[in-house]
């Protein structure tokens, strides 16, 4: 990686020009977005300073409780978001829990079989490789996870007449729920599925493209890209369909209703 | 043939009814009072306290897609699952399409109707196309609320006609009907519901 270019802290303020430009331009023609633009701007640059020190430190120690405490605080940051994305939110502990366990469980076996059968670093755990890809894996599970909970949640609410009216011809809760679990389950599935159709063609991956730009041979950057997007979609996959299970295991009950008591009312 | 007994509904309770084969029953009350909440409870719908039995076996050692084919409910409002009416029927050749066939010119239905789509029906047919479905297994108790509100004259005469072949062969029927002459026409007997009870057992038949 020598012909990598080290960035002076005044060439990014430099980049942030235009950003100043858009401010000023929303100003003008008085959209109301500059004060939100440039918080969020901030809020960006002082987020990822935080996390460069944060990763800094946490490669220097190199400390197995450390990497894992850093990856529980992802889990539970990306646990809470899932909780937040659902119109309708189941009540009690299976509220923030079933989303939270279904990613939780999905990003972990993946990422330990990543780590331990192709990255293999040494140790396994080692901060430099499981914390990057551990986030990327966990943010597009955590994407998955919450828009098939939540098409699940709302169908069944909005249709429950369709799955009593099953229910009363004697289905099963699992024949009664299937067109509103293959519902939720391709809704989970379909971003990660368009975008790896779309991956190289209409837009290239920021992973490869960050690799390509550090130096890396783009052959090299194409391989760790197929990787991850391979490791994405398996637990992604395997997100949804445990989290849509125990939905509507948690949705249902063993006498074969449908138990809509056990879902909270509409977030106002 | 049905018992029930010690049944808390959300609506109240405890309340307990028998219903025998071959005997129809009109449920009266005014809305709000809990009926429909009681056909829910007596097919295993939502939960409820309380026993319920039928023949004999109580509904616990019953698995409830059986129960619920022995013990058919007819909502006031049908669901529908798929875009196709011929989907909400059961596959099955032999005597089942016989009986579907059966019912639906029975009900006074278009026999081309299980190749329509559900949103070209009027409520009228819909409404008698889910009578046809939930009788289809031939239930031995037939809980039905307001069977024919959403019906006119004649449809809702051949929906009676049914409900009669139903009690001639032997059915267990609970009806709920807001019409005072059809529960007169139908029924041998009259249950009256209030707040969550029955408040009187026996009325004019």
């Amino acid at each position: 990686m020598s012909d990598y270019l080290v960035l002076s802290y005044w060439d990014v303020a430099l980049a942030a020009v235009f950003l100043i430009l858009n401010a000023g331009l929303s100003l003008w023609l008085q959209l109301g977005l500059a004060r939100q633009m440039l918080v969020a701007g901030l809020r960006m640059v002082v987020q990822l300073l935080a996390v460069g020190l944060v990763l800094k430190a946490v490669f220097a120690v190199a400390s197995p409780l450390v990497t894992f405490g850093l990856a529980l605080v992802m889990v539970v940051f990306a646990g809470r978001e899932i909780w937040a994305r659902q119109e309708r939110r189941m009540r009690g502990p299976w509220g923030p829990g079933l989303g939270a366990g279904a990613m939780t469980l999905a990003a972990g076996v993946v990422i330990v079989f990543a780590l331990t059968q192709q990255i293999g670093a040494d140790p396994w755990w080692s901060p430099r490789y499981a914390l990057p890809l551990f986030g990327m894996i966990l943010g597009n599970t955590m994407t998955g996870v919450s828009l098939g909970l939540d098409t699940l949640s709302t169908g069944l609410w909005r249709e429950s007449a369709a799955v009593e009216a099953r229910l009363l011809l004697g289905a099963t809760r699992w024949e009664a729920t299937r067109p509103f679990a293959r519902r939720a389950m391709r809704s989970g599935m379909t971003p990660i599925i368009n975008s790896m159709a779309a991956t190289g063609v209409i837009s290239l991956p920021g992973m490869m493209t960050g690799q390509i730009l550090s130096g890396v041979d783009p052959g090299e950057a194409v391989k760790y890209q197929l990787l991850i997007i391979f490791l994405i979609a398996g637990a992604t996959g395997l997100g949804v369909v445990l989290s849509i299970t125990g939905g509507i295991w948690r949705l249902t009950d063993e006498r074969h209703r449908l138990r809509l008591d056990r879902l909270g009312g509409e977030r106002g | 043939m049905l018992i029930v007994e010690g049944l808390r509904t959300k609506a109240g309770g405890p309340l307990g009814l028998a219903l025998g084969g071959g005997e129809i029953v009109a449920l009266r009350g005014p809305s709000g009072a809990g009926k429909s909440l009681l056909l829910r409870a007596i097919a295993d719908l939502d939960p409820a306290a309380g026993e319920v039995s039928l023949g004999g076996t109580p509904r616990a050692s019953i698995a409830a897609p059986e129960w619920r084919r022995r013990v058919a409910y007819v909502p006031a409002e049908s669901g529908w699952w798929d875009d196709r009416v011929g989907a909400h029927f059961p596959a099955g050749g032999g005597s089942e399409s016989n009986r579907i066939a059966e019912l639906i010119e029975a009900l006074g239905l278009d026999p081309a109707a299980l190749g329509w789509e559900v949103r070209r029906l009027s409520t009228g047919e819909r409404h008698r196309l889910a009578i046809a479905r939930a009788l289809v297994r031939e239930p031995e108790v037939w809980l039905f609320d307001e069977p024919t509100a959403a019906l006119d004259a004649e449809a809702a005469s051949l929906v009676e006609a049914v409900i009669r072949k139903g009690r001639a062969r032997g059915a267990a029927i609970l009806l709920v009907t807001h019409d005072d002459a059809q529960a007169a026409r139908l029924a041998d007997r009259t249950l009256t519901m209030a707040d969550g009870c029955l408040v009187a057992r026996e009325g004019a038949g």
